[in-house]
């Protein structure tokens, strides 16, 4: 595929809605040109407010999203929104169903939607989102909100992209204190019951704050429980505030540099391990067509092949 | 080391309210390891081609009962051009009488499946026309 590269990176950064779908799939299909736009665009990087949106499999997260978009979007915010689904790691494919809670948003022009599988990132988020958000920033939207579904590690991974974490729950979902899960209480920045309109929400934001006690303050900021209703739309409106209190908080408190910078690094060991990975598998290689590789002992083999490559030690002292 | 994928929006214009059938297509479509999104029911041409647009899409599939493609396909293959994104592969399925069937391709409506067309014909037919999503392929 022939692609020009400057005139892409141009239309991109004026927002041609086109030419920024065009540069996400170049990303998720891995062509090298995809880093050749990228880093015309880096200078835009850290221009948008980051938004995950996390929670169980149909507690309402596009719905929500699709409401959340329409408050930016008053107030004359361009959005931009990545709803990542897993792929199926048997075929490959995937079934991307967010939109349809979107639906009136797709002829807004300060918009830009976009939905992504996870293709071969094991259970986690897709390593093209590092880079599908910084194209997003390219194109100049002042907001991106991510919506990956809570379950293995995206929900972590969500934590170490987003500036504030929505962690949604919803009533109903069998044992109360089971639909907590470990480790959840410590990514959410603030925590959404929706559905609120439905019977038990008052009781699950109860069950959460008990728990929320128990967490170690995060500094300045005690992540809150609110009740909303995506449907209704109760609710958004102290959702939004509370959205904009913690982004000022977090910049007034050089808090939102440290965040930043765990995504840096979050994209500098993914770019790393993939190099290496190549780098490895290659070398196994090589190694495996001089001589008969023992396929008794991968941890012996891993072992020498490891120390044939260059030690990084801690901090490269 | 491309890992490129078929992406196909699968849309129901029109105003009917089934998509037992849209359904069915896209779960199938999953399965031979193509990129579905689903966009749901009732989508006028401008949310179509829009969100195909944003998708980056090689293939729209357009699912209709109501008879409602004589306005709808030309206003669609309308938008796809004003857009630049008259690459797209457009195919329809459902009840459409043969003779509208003609009309449609002149419009530059690729394939049209009537019922009873396996789900493993149309994507044979997107797997040649776009290229499999098979790592050596490209555009
Ligand atoms: N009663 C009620 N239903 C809601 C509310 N929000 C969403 N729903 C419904 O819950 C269902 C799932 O909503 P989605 O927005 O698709 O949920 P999701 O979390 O994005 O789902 P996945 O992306 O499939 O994980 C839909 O039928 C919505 O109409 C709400 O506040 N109240
Ligand atoms: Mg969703």
């Amino acid at each position: 595929m022939q692609i020009d590269v400057k005139q892409l990176s141009e239309r991109v950064r004026n927002g041609h809605a086109g030419s920024l779908a065009r540069l996400i799939s170049l990303i998720e299909n891995a062509e090298p040109q995809a880093v050749e736009v990228l880093e015309t665009l880096e200078d835009r990087r850290g221009s948008a407010q980051i938004i995950g949106i996390t929670g169980p499999p149909g507690s309402g997260k596009s719905t929500l999203t699709n409401r959340l978009v329409g408050a930016l979007r008053d107030r004359g915010e361009t959005v931009g929104v990545l709803a990542v689904d897993p792929s199926s790691t048997f075929t490959g494919g995937a079934l991307l169903g967010d939109r349809t809670r979107m639906q009136s948003l797709a002829t807004d022009p300060g918009v830009y939607i976009r939905s992504m599988g996870t293709r071969g990132s094991l259970g986690g988020l897709s390593r093209a989102v590092f880079d599908a958000i910084t194209a997003v920033e390219g194109s100049g939207k002042t907001h991106i909100l991510v919506e990956t579904v809570g379950v293995g590690q995206s929900e972590i991974e969500i934590a170490s992209i987003a500036d504030t974490v929505l962690v949604l729950f919803v009533p109903g979902l069998g044992d109360d204190i089971q639909a907590i899960k470990a480790g959840i209480t410590e990514i959410g920045d603030i925590f959404v019951v929706n559905k609120a309109d439905l019977k038990g929400a008052s009781r699950i934001k109860t069950i959460l704050e008990n728990n929320l006690e128990l967490e170690p303050t995060n500094g300045d900021w005690k992540p809150p429980v609110m009740l909303v209703s995506a449907e209704t739309g109760d609710g958004l409106a102290e959702l939004v505030h509370k959205m904009d209190c913690h982004f000022r908080t977090l910049s007034e408190s050089g808090r939102l540099h440290e965040r930043r910078k765990r995504r840096h690094q979050g994209e500098v060991v993914a770019i790393l391990q993939r190099c290496l990975a190549d780098r490895i598998a290659n070398f196994y290689d090589k190694q495996s067509e001089k001589k008969d590789v023992d396929v008794e002992k991968p941890r012996a083999v891993a072992n020498a092949i490891w120390e044939s490559l260059t030690d990084l030690e801690d901090g490269g002292e | 080391m491309s890992d490129r994928r078929i992406r196909v929006l699968i849309a129901k214009p029109g105003l009917d309210g089934h998509d037992r059938g849209a359904k069915v297509l896209a779960r199938a479509m999953r399965d031979a390891g193509f990129e579905v999104i689903y966009t749901g029911l009732r989508q006028s041409p401008e949310q179509i081609v829009n969100a195909a647009v944003q998708e980056d899409v090689d293939v729209i599939g357009l699912s209709i009962l109501s008879g409602a493609h004589n306005h709808l396909f030309p206003k669609i293959m309308e938008l796809l051009e004003e857009q630049e994104a008259s690459d797209v592969l457009v195919i329809a399925g459902g009840v459409i009488p043969e003779q509208d069937i003609e009309t449609l391709r002149e419009i530059g409506v690729s394939r049209v499946f009537t019922p009873g067309t396996s789900t493993q014909e149309a994507i044979q037919y997107i797997e040649e026309q776009v290229g499999g999503s098979d790592a050596c392929k490209s555009t």
